[in-house]
């Protein structure tokens, strides 16, 4: 399971004309890794084509060298046929609970917690599915006349939603019945607003929505998009403040985590497990979680997901087009494009009930959409980095959220064994551009140019400057009246790198419009991806590359 | 111990230094004093209205010439009135949040006003800062001249009261707040740390934006203009 590199290439990136990758592999591990190949794992051979992936909002091919592996997507699981009735029947047949109905009586005072804009990824065309279960639930207790009824948007630190976003999520009607006055956004730092729920065996503090914690009921609306999010994350972290966060959103923490979309191998989970049991003996909460399978692209941007041998000429034709008029349009333009597509996301599966029951449920639904297994570890994982990311949502992905993406999400999306072994490489494809949306990211900017500069030790970080920026009044004050994240959570962003900052060698990055933004990050620039494979090739001779062709997401099932 | 310096018109309350002027004229002991003063006010207006565009500062010494001849008496006893009527309901929501935030954090909280010292004293106990640096009327004889006392607070005299204010309190410089929405408080805001731009004005909002200073909206959305340039990047 070789690649050698016999003489250094030109050129790997492709432009218009370039010539095929000179990176040769020795034929036997070729044939030995395409014996044991899932369908979905690609080995490049001679006559490959260049495989496509997203720089920002801009597309690149590259010429990977034979005997790569480039792992894709699984096509999207089937949709339900009738969501309404899914969700009637499970409401109404519900896993380690009493049915919705059963639990409801005149006069009782009910909050429905839902998901923020961060997922899924990009929107989901309308009707959103949390639009779909709040248009039954809310019919169901106007049904059993309970009338004092409050929707509250579990941002935790996440900025707040807009009206539009919200109106988006919720629908037209639910909007206009609720908004502003019982439909709004959790603020974690209303000093009224917040109440202790007590205390784990491990001392971290449990302080929640006091409306919520106040309620007779509280309905948990969750939305899975990836394996990490609902269960006990949902209430124990979506409604919590700063207090209780501190206590997994910490290097510590993202230190013993392999990775954060496996829950069963997670110091995080394990954590939000231990807050969320305090949460559920003290209220009475009722989940109801969805999936949604990852048809991320409508059918003309469908090639994207495609093993590129097997585009048509017409798919060959839509790429160059596309690519064509992303590189000529300005950032601006690409960005609007991009938010103004929805994405087609089809119902995969609903379940409610007990929160351990049902999220067994969800996360096994996930795993089927997502988990591709690889057998073996490899010497540099190749990613593009896309222009979207959960904290960025109408907003542009800046310097810090680029490292989120690379060296928290794409770096942890697997399952068993890291895709890249210990001291591997990373190489990543992004612009790096230093900017920033300054109504959502005030706080990112004084991190990225300030701290940063300082250290990039997240221990140091979160011992000597985290609690700093958390009560920076100024910045409360955009979180909590503007659209900005929360000043805690720049650090924690850093620190959701940290279990791939540990792991990896080196990142290098591919494409960055400047020196400065890489070095802050501690990564290496090249200046193309033949560049970047002969660093690479500087640590380990002969390196095994693996490609995950992102997006839409994919978990790998590795075996070392 | 970092401090908090809060600019006060526009930025905590909605009013300016015209409208707790306009109370005290159209309250002079007599209908026909009352009637004068706001006449010779509106004579003033034009001036006032040039100078406000070229030096703050001037403006300031038009705009309390108005309050010649009013005694000290008659300003103190109107003064919880005039806070009542005039100031306590033109506080932003989420004014006093963000002040009691300040104080939370242990910040000395200073309201830095052009506005009347004896106003501001009462809005600063309503808000819960700590302390005023405001301008104070020239007396003689228990009435006032219609001059300001030196130095007179406005421009760049604020950053240099804020510099001597911290020096005289212990203050590190480089760790505290200053709060405005106009960009003829840019002096007070660069001479601290941690400045940020609350309700600004167009130019302010540019200067915050190049600066990456934090920007609040306290009491009121963006303008049309403001919100279209928080989208240009």
């Amino acid at each position: 399971m070789t690649t050698s590199l016999s003489r250094p290439p030109d050129s790997s990136e492709r432009g218009a004309g370039d010539s095929q990758s000179a990176l040769v592999s020795s034929e036997s591990s070729d044939r030995s890794r395409a014996t044991r190949a899932h369908p979905l794992v690609v080995t490049i051979d001679p006559k490959s084509a260049p495989r496509a992936l997203f720089s920002g909002d801009e597309l690149r091919e590259i010429d990977l060298p034979v005997g790569s592996r480039v792992i894709y997507p699984r096509p999207p699981i089937d949709a339900l046929n009738d969501a309404d009735a899914a969700i009637r029947y499970a409401l109404n047949h519900p896993l380690g609970s009493d049915p919705l109905h059963a639990k409801l009586w005149p006069g009782m005072k009910v909050v429905i917690a839902i998901d923020d804009v961060s997922v899924p990824l990009p929107p989901m065309r309308g009707p959103d599915a949390r639009e779909r279960v709040l248009t039954i639930v809310l019919q169901m207790l106007a049904d059993h006349g309970v009338e004092d009824v409050e929707l509250i948007v579990a941002t935790s630190i996440h900025r707040r939603m807009t009206a539009r976003e919200v109106r988006h999520v919720v629908g037209d009607r639910i909007f206009k019945a609720y908004w502003p006055d019982r439909l709004y956004n959790h603020d974690a730092e209303d000093p009224k607003g917040m109440k202790l729920v007590g205390t784990t065996s491990e001392g971290e503090v449990v302080e929640l929505n006091r409306k919520a914690v106040e309620s007779d009921l509280l309905i948990y609306v969750a939305l899975n998009f990836v394996p990490m999010s609902g269960g006990h994350k949902s209430v124990s972290v979506g409604l919590c403040g700063y207090r209780s966060l501190r206590a997994h959103h910490n290097p510590r923490v993202m230190r013993e985590c392999w990775s954060y979309m496996d829950p069963s191998a997670s110091a995080l989970s394990t954590s939000v497990d231990r807050m969320g049991r305090v949460a559920e003996r003290a209220l009475n909460i009722f989940h109801i979680e969805m999936t949604v399978n990852n048809r991320m692209f409508d059918r003309a941007l469908g090639f994207l997901t495609k093993n590129e041998d097997d585009w048509s000429t017409f798919d060959r034709a839509a790429y160059r087009t596309l690519s064509a008029t992303l590189s000529r349009v300005p950032q601006a333009a690409r960005q609007a494009v991009f938010e103004r597509v929805p994405s087609p996301y089809g119902i995969t599966g609903v379940f409610a009930g007990e929160c351990e029951a049902v999220h067994a449920q969800t996360i096994a639904r996930a795993y089927a959409q997502y988990l591709v297994p690889i057998h073996g570890q490899a010497d540099v994982l190749v990613c593009g980095v896309p222009y979207i990311s959960p904290y960025n949502v109408n907003a542009f992905l800046n310097p810090l959220l680029v490292q989120v993406m690379a060296q928290g999400y794409l770096f942890n999306f697997y399952r068993g064994a890291p895709i890249v072994r210990k001291g591997g490489t990373m190489i990543v494809f992004h612009p790096c551009t230093d900017q920033f949306d300054q109504s959502q990211h005030a706080s990112y900017v004084e991190f990225v140019h300030d701290v940063l500069p300082r250290t990039r030790d997240a221990m140091v970080m979160h011992r000597d400057f985290e609690e700093k920026f958390a009560s920076n009044p100024a910045y409360l004050e955009m979180y909590r009246r503007g659209n900005a994240y929360h000043p805690a959570h720049p650090f924690f962003m850093w620190y959701w790198g940290e279990a791939g900052r540990q792991h990896l060698g080196r990142v290098i990055v591919v494409g960055a419009d400047n020196d400065y933004i890489p070095k802050l990050l501690g990564w290496e620039r090249a200046r193309n991806f033949t560049e970047a494979l002969l660093m690479a090739s500087d640590t380990k001779r002969n390196p095994e590359i693996t490609m995950l062709h992102v997006p839409p997401i994919i978990m790998a099932d590795v075996t070392a | 111990m970092p401090a908090s310096f809060f600019d006060v018109d526009g930025t905590l309350v909605r009013t300016n230094l015209v409208h707790p002027t306009l109370f005290y004229l159209a309250n002079q002991p007599t209908p026909w004093r009352s009637f004068g003063s706001m006449a010779r006010a509106v004579a003033r207006a034009p001036r006032m209205a040039l100078a406000e565009m070229i030096d703050r500062r001037r403006f300031n010494e038009l705009l309390f010439a108005a309050y010649e001849g009013i005694s000290r008496d008659r300003l103190l006893l109107l003064a919880d009135e005039v806070f009542d009527g005039v100031l306590r309901s033109a506080v932003f929501t989420g004014a006093r949040d963000l002040v009691q935030r300040c104080r939370a954090e242990g910040h000395d909280v200073v309201l830095v006003s052009g506005a009347l010292d004896f106003l501001m004293a009462r809005l600063a106990r309503h808000l819960g800062a700590t302390a005023v640096i405001g301008n104070r009327l020239e007396f003689r004889d228990g009435y006032a001249t219609g001059k300001l006392e030196r130095p007179i607070v406005a421009g760049p005299e604020k950053a240099r009261l804020v510099r001597q204010w911290a020096a005289a309190n212990g203050n590190d410089l480089a760790d505290c707040f200053a709060y405005s929405d106009s960009y003829s408080d840019v002096p007070m805001l660069s001479v601290v740390g941690h400045p940020c731009a609350v309700n600004p004005d167009l130019r302010l909002l540019k200067l915050a934006r190049t600066y990456a200073w934090p920007v609040v909206y306290l009491g009121k959305r963006p303008s049309a203009m403001a919100g279209l340039l928080e989208r240009i990047p």
